[in-house]
């Protein structure tokens, strides 16, 4: 059950709570270029979304078994060659190169694909996918997966990685979509000529983003409300006996 | 494609630093320009990694621009990119480590800031590499002063200082907080913009 609420709250807070384009600004070109229309956000939210969710199980792949410092793969192979097994392989310092190789590479593919198997899908949003290549959300999430397996401490697994990713290309396709709305609306108005086009745009994004910022703290309420307390009370008393005597006291309260 | 009808060295270093400023004219890199200009300090430290990076791979890209072929452009141009943001990344890593934590993924994200790619593509694979190196410096100089202009904004309106100098006393300025929050971002770009194309504007 934890790995479920887990997971929830990982969604929650990587699509809402820590939104990738009104908080992190990855994303924005599409953000500000493809949001005339809320048909085409929307695709373009939905191909991101889904891009990000292929490249995140690839870059997870290689980066638990060849890109991270205890990666079992490098170390086998080391081996093999007859290298000294107390040395350290860390081949983290080739991930960039990896992720952007994965990236364009899996992009390519996704479209041919889409394009043999699935034409109407590829009329919906085939057009959107090339550009996606070069959008920094979908690397900002590979290096996100990148960072928590460096960290030994708490490995993400692939269900994680996965939930993250997703969450992140939801958080995206929402916050385009409602852009896109606001912005079919600004077409009727009146707007100083210095600031059409992308200058409105930026201000709507900033009153967006002040709205997003509301949604702080939700997690921290929603993992309160939903821990079930006798978990959370042995969590703490194992902690706290780890650390002193003084544990039942904690745990009866 | 003949090279006398593109344009010179010098046409290209001005044209990077006004006419074509990535940040006002051509709103290309848009993520390191709102995520990292809450301080001119940080704003500094990517538009020089930004710098160095587009030099390095523009005249590299410039140099091999013979052997590149149609299809595999724009992989060969990743890939160039990505080598020396890595090489830009160790060095922060090194020598400016707190510098390095504080911009985070923002500095692996400038193989993906299409203001490198959209140089690649229109001025070093069909121009020789001094063009090139002079065009980099162009825009580069020209982001540089998107970002530094922006951070201004934020830092002295949003903590009262400037690359770390207080140059609104704390008692007699409440900071607004929301300068250096992500709103603060896109509303002052937003409104430098506006700035922007008013000046421009009126010399046209």
């Amino acid at each position: 059950m934890d790995i479920f609420i887990n997971l929830l709250l990982l969604v929650i807070s990587t699509a809402f709570i820590n939104n990738f384009v009104l908080k992190y600004f990855v994303g924005i070109c599409p953000f500000l270029g493809v949001s005339k229309k809320i048909s085409t956000a929307f695709g373009m939210g939905c191909a991101v979304t889904f891009v990000m969710g292929i490249a995140a199980f690839l870059s997870w792949t290689f980066t638990f078994f060849i890109l991270r410092p205890e990666a079992p793969l490098p170390a086998w192979v080391w081996a093999q060659c007859g290298g000294d097994p107390a040395t350290k392989v860390d081949l983290s310092i080739l991930s960039y190169l990896v992720f952007i190789f994965v990236i364009a590479s899996s992009v390519q593919f996704v479209e041919m694909y889409v394009r043999k198997f699935f034409p109407s899908l590829y009329k919906a949003f085939g057009v959107f996918l090339p550009l996606i290549t070069t959008n920094c959300a979908i690397l900002f999430a590979c290096l996100e997966i990148l960072k928590q397996l460096q960290d030994p401490t708490n490995l993400w697994g692939l269900h994680e990685a996965l939930a993250y990713s997703l969450a992140g290309g939801i958080g995206f396709t929402v916050a385009i979509s409602i852009m896109a709305g606001i912005r079919e609306e600004l077409e009727m108005c009146d707007i100083p000529t210095q600031l059409r086009g992308v200058g409105i745009a930026l201000l709507t994004a900033a009153v967006l983003a002040m709205a997003f910022m509301g949604f702080a703290g939700v997690d921290k309420g929603l993992e309160k409300a939903m821990m079930p307390k006798t978990t959370a009370a042995v969590e703490t008393s194992a902690e706290t006996l780890e650390k002193a005597g003084e544990a039942p006291v904690e745990a009866v309260r | 494609m003949s090279e006398s009808n593109l344009p010179t060295a010098w046409e290209r270093f001005y044209n990077g630093i006004l006419p074509e400023n990535p940040t006002y004219r051509l709103l290309l890199g848009m993520c390191p320009t709102l995520a990292v200009t809450n301080s001119v300090q940080a704003a500094l430290t990517m538009a020089a990694a930004t710098t160095f990076v587009l030099f390095c791979s523009n005249v590299m890209i410039s140099l091999i621009r013979g052997l590149l072929k149609p299809h595999l452009r724009i992989l060969v141009f990743t890939l160039t990119i990505a080598t020396f943001v890595t090489v830009a990344d160790r060095v922060l890593a090194a020598y400016l480590y707190d510098m390095s934590k504080q911009l985070g993924p923002y500095i692996p994200l400038i193989i993906v800031n299409c203001i490198i790619i959209s140089r690649c593509e229109a001025c070093s694979s069909v121009q020789g590499p001094l063009v090139s190196a002079v065009d980099a410096i162009g825009v580069g100089l020209g982001f540089t002063l998107g970002l530094v202009s922006i951070a201004t904004v934020r830092e002295i309106l949003g903590s009262g200082t400037w690359l770390g100098w207080t140059v609104l006393p704390n008692g007699t300025w409440e900071p607004w907080g929301i300068m250096v929050l992500p709103p603060g971002a896109f509303l002052t770009l937003g409104v430098l913009l506006a700035v922007f194309n008013r000046l421009t504007e009126k010399k046209a």
